[in-house]
């Protein structure tokens, strides 16, 4: 096949949406019965046939038997422009997408591939054929030290420059941007530097929101983007609360990520370490005499025990004493201290515990008596929390909610309890158990209503395979409008992990209309400074033939049936109840 | 109301009963809001027991000043000799408490203790009893409307919140976001179809309907926005956009508030609570404004997962507590009173040493509300609040 160097592939990806739009005219030319619904569906057929590497345009045509015959004619007409149009797309094919044969996969693996990622798209399809589903799964519970992303992405993300600044010169920049705000005393001036201060915190995050939304597009690790999302959700922390803006994209590259599939245990302490959750649940002003008690309740609350964990008000005062000296420290110097008290002084980035804020007295904690100490009070704490059986079930059972979308029946979560008790909380292994189990692979059978995380991702990844967006603001734009905006939910609950949570008629109908931008092109995905390129999503591609089509509803097959575009089969597709499930 | 049905029962039901059916307000005309304060406002800011020594003691740097006598209409409000509206709150709320259509219950709540938000939540959602087994998917909401027969309900949100969960389809919008659909009819109709025998048909049908309606009675409103009309902000704009929508669409509505979970600088007469109750205020002037005629059919109930610590933290705010204060306010709501019962505060009086004790139960109290607005009693009332007695404070 022709190389990526080949000029002409340059002159596809330039190219291409004068081509288009010529082939488009010339073809909607001919497109003089309405009822003649094949010509349109042609159109937009082009990228499938590149996706199948079949110069037959007719094996798309044979595909709908009930319009054939109406198309014969306008068929013959059209040859000339598509002999033109084809030899134009064999030089578009390196560049506009990927040269594949056919996949095959069975329904349960297809199902499979949808759960364990963030939708099934071409690429891991052809991943999980290429492994067997066995050894593709082990490969996403226990994936390299980082992920693969293709170049077009990762260059993205190595441009994104304020995610590369250490997070205290970072900080501090900021820190100093707002002291100079706060010397203007002209009224004007003053709003000016207010706005561009926050014009500053928002493009921080914004970065942030950019690489994660690429990771889960493209990454190959996608078990790992996943679980990555669920412990940002299980350890929530708010952008909009003081300067979380700066510290989020810090807490999900250094605290989360590199423990998404790891050890809870250091999971748990990387949260406790860093200043977003310091500063989200208030814990930097937690100190002896000045007791604040957020962060302790909602450690034992929502991050291991549950609820129902078994600890009383006493133990949440406990806890909040023990935790007094745990936080925040912006002054590049250390603090001054009392001699007794230097070493007992910890300063990593930003994080400090500072001896002279930290209660030393003996706690009795969850009924044991912690003796009086300085941080290794807290290591003691979250030892205690990490390993009490309820903190096995809790986990166990969030993470079965998030992989099946509901309450899990049988005794799965047990079973995941057990393993995580066995193995001192190895994430991974949790998850090999839940995946390895009866409940698991009935819940891929029945299928699982996408939360809009979900939606959102899982059509982009279908629609583009490896083509990497240009512009993924408007798939921030989309959460926030479903309701589950990244960093965006302001309680440290998180957004919630039932299906049932998701299927208000406000949230469909917000889907519908996203399912109309994306299934029209017009999006905005592909919007660069530079001006738009083309954007086609190829929804009907060799993935929706050989798994998806033939598992659709009988309704919904209908109403694609009546589609009058390729834009407006899309549209059904992404509309249709059989793309709300994973 | 759907006449068919209490004809039906009339003929099966004792004579007292029936007429007591046909004595509440027509049903279709009689609105009914829900705000959900998520995050365990701060009562004792909003409804300062000002008179009270021990409160002064505990709040050295977040009390709000009792009422300066000498300057009426600047700082808190008076409401009787014990407490005091919240300066921010005055401003927007004075004139409706004048017109004796708020009123303030003290020490109210539920019986959940565990001081959890989400927990909390949950519990007065379901509003179901403690201890027994519960619905999960039943909200108390969703029971009203189911007594009610006929109703207009509508959560004003991004999601279904857990009280309007359950056996009737009840739909939610985001007021913050209504615009005209991106789907033509042909297409709308062709998705209705892809639906058909999915569980998800009513929603979706609810959706498009809900959407066109909200629409149609916004646009107005929105477009001059688009043009760059200035227009309220926050809580202010939304509550502007449920005025509108519940005087011609909807009667039994809900919308939640969040931000009031202030463990840090939470400030007192102004500051950062200062800044929420400001918005609040504003924002349930501007429903009362923008309601009109229909205002005078209208019952408002402000309520909070719980209320906060009675002594200030060492973070200059305040922990997660126990009982809160309500507010009804409504055209038909006998207001200007602090209602409900109350005890003195002090240290001894304190639940647990640590915050407000609930007097007040939200099942008794709501529930009582909805027998006076929709006839919702007796059986009927169980069946909303279960093992609940309806607690009739004159309030409506």
């Amino acid at each position: 096949m022709l190389g990526e160097n080949w000029p002409w592939a340059r002159f596809a990806e330039t190219k291409w949406a004068a081509l288009w739009a010529w082939f488009d005219r010339s073809v909607r030319g001919y497109r003089a019965k309405p009822r003649d619904r094949a010509i349109p569906a042609l159109a937009w057929e082009i990228p499938n046939f590149l996706g199948h590497k079949k110069v037959d345009l007719d094996v798309h045509f044979d595909r709908r038997p009930r319009a054939r015959a109406a198309r014969v004619t306008a068929r013959a007409k059209m040859k000339v422009h598509i002999g033109f149009f084809c030899v134009a797309l064999l030089a578009a094919a390196p560049a506009a997408a990927r040269v594949q044969t056919q996949i095959e996969l069975s329904a349960h693996d297809y199902a499979l591939l949808s759960r364990i990622t963030w939708g099934a798209s071409e690429s891991d399809a052809r991943e999980l054929k290429r492994l067997g589903p066995a050894a593709w799964l082990d490969h996403q519970l226990h994936p390299g030290a980082s992920d693969r992303l293709p170049r077009d992405a990762q260059d993205q993300i190595n441009a994104l420059t304020l995610l590369s600044e250490p997070l205290p010169d970072l900080v501090r920049h900021e820190r100093q941007q707002a002291q100079a705000r706060n010397a203007i005393t002209d009224p004007t001036q003053r709003a000016a530097a207010d706005a561009a201060y926050q014009q500053s915190l928002n493009d921080v995050v914004n970065q942030a929101r950019t690489r994660a939304i690429l990771r889960d597009l493209y990454a190959s690790d996608q078990l790992r983007e996943q679980m990555v999302w669920f412990w940002m959700n299980h350890f929530n922390v708010f952008q909009y609360k003081d300067d979380v803006r700066l510290l989020i994209g810090d807490f999900e590259e250094r605290a989360i990520r590199p423990h998404a599939l790891g050890r809870f245990r250091d999971l748990l302490e990387a949260t406790l370490r860093h200043p977003a959750m310091l500063r989200y649940l208030d814990n930097a002003q937690n100190a002896a005499g000045h007791i604040n008690e957020n962060y302790a309740r909602e450690l034992m609350e929502l991050h291991t025990v549950g609820v129902n964990g078994g600890y009383t008000q006493a133990d949440v005062q406990a806890l909040a004493h023990i935790l007094t000296g745990v936080g925040i420290d912006e002054n590049p110097n250390p603090p001054a201290l009392r001699p007794g008290l230097q070493s007992q002084l910890i300063r990593d980035g930003l994080f400090e515990f500072n001896p002279t804020r930290h209660d030393f007295g003996a706690q009795t904690f969850l009924g044991v008596t912690i003796a009086s100490g300085g941080y290794d009070q807290v290591r003691r704490a979250l030892d205690m929390l990490a390993r009490r059986p309820a903190t096995a079930h809790f986990i166990s059972q969030q993470l079965a909610m998030y992989f099946m979308g509901g309450a899990p029946a049988g005794d799965v979560v047990e079973h995941m309890a057990a393993t995580f008790e066995r193995t001192d909380g190895d994430i991974a292994r949790v998850l090999a158990t839940l995946f390895n189990s009866r409940e698991f692979t009935a819940s891929l059978d029945r299928g699982v209503v996408k939360d809009p995380m979900h939606y959102a991702i899982s059509a982009v990844r279908l629609a583009y395979n490896d083509r990497v967006v240009r512009n993924t603001a408007p798939v921030q734009n989309w959460l926030t409008r479903m309701g589950e905006g990244l960093y965006n939910h302001d309680t440290p609950d998180g957004y919630p992990l039932s299906s049932t949570a998701w299927l208000g008629p406000g949230q469909l109908d917000i889907r519908f209309e996203i399912a109309s931008a994306l299934g029209g092109g017009s999006a905005g995905l592909f919007h660069t400074t530079a001006g738009d390129e083309p954007a086609f999503p190829n929804l009907r591609n060799s993935l929706f033939y050989t798994a998806i089509e033939p598992t659709l509803r009988q309704p919904t097959q209908a109403g694609l049936a009546q589609a009058t575009s390729q834009q407006d089969w899309n549209v059904f597709f992404l509309c249709s109840p059989d793309f709300m499930m994973r | 109301m759907n006449r068919r049905k209490i004809l039906g029962l009339a003929a099966v039901m004792p004579f007292a009963t029936y007429s007591s059916v046909w004595a509440a307000p027509e049903a279709a005309n009689t609105k009914f809001l829900l705000v959900f304060l998520r995050g365990g406002y701060d009562c004792l800011s909003a409804v300062a027991p000002t008179a009270n020594t021990f409160y002064a003691e505990t709040r050295p740097n977040i009390r709000i000043a009792a009422p300066d006598v000498n300057n009426p209409g600047q700082g808190a409000m008076a409401l009787d000799a014990d407490w005091s509206l919240h300066p921010a709150l005055a401003e927007s709320l004075a004139p409706i408490w004048r017109a004796r259509q708020l009123a303030f219950v003290p020490f109210a709540g539920c019986d959940d203790m565990s001081r959890s938000h989400f927990e909390t939540q949950d519990t007065i959602e379901l509003g179901q009893p403690l201890g027994g087994d519960r619905d999960l998917r039943s909200g108390f909401l969703n029971r009203l409307v189911t007594e009610m027969g006929t109703s207009k309900p509508v959560a004003f949100s991004q999601q279904l919140p857990l009280v309007f969960q359950g056996a009737a389809q009840a739909p939610n919008i985001a007021v913050s976001a209504i615009g005209r659909s991106a789907l033509n009819p042909r297409q709308t109709q062709i998705i209705e179809q892809m639906y058909a025998g999915s569980s998800l048909a009513p929603a979706v049908s609810e959706g498009f309907s809900v959407r066109d309606e909200a629409y149609a009675s916004l646009a107005a409103e929105m477009i001059a926005a688009n043009r760059g009309a200035p227009g309220p902000q926050g809580f202010e704009l939304a509550a502007r956009r449920v005025g509108r929508l519940m005087a011609t669409d909807f009667n039994v509505a809900f919308i939640d508030v969040g931000g009031w979970d202030t463990h840090v600088n939470q400030g007192a007469a102004t500051g950062y609570l200062a800044q929420r109750l400001g918005e609040l205020g504003r924002g349930l002037a501007a429903l009362s404004d923008e309601m009109g005629p229909a205002w005078r059919s209208t019952t408002v109930v402000v309520i909070s997962e719980f209320g906060r610590t009675f002594r200030e933290n060492g973070s200059r705010g305040t922990d997660h507590g126990h009982g809160s204060c309500y507010w009804v306010l409504g055209g038909c709501v006998n207001g200007g009173v602090i209602a409900g019962r109350q005890v003195p505060i002090r240290p001894d009086t304190l639940n647990q040493g640590r915050d407000l004790p609930v007097l007040s139960d939200y099942r008794a109290l709501l529930g009582g509300i909805f027998s006076k607005l929709y006839g919702v009693t007796g059986d009927r009332a169980a069946r909303v609040f279960p093992s609940a007695a309806p607690l009739d404070l004159q309030l409506v």
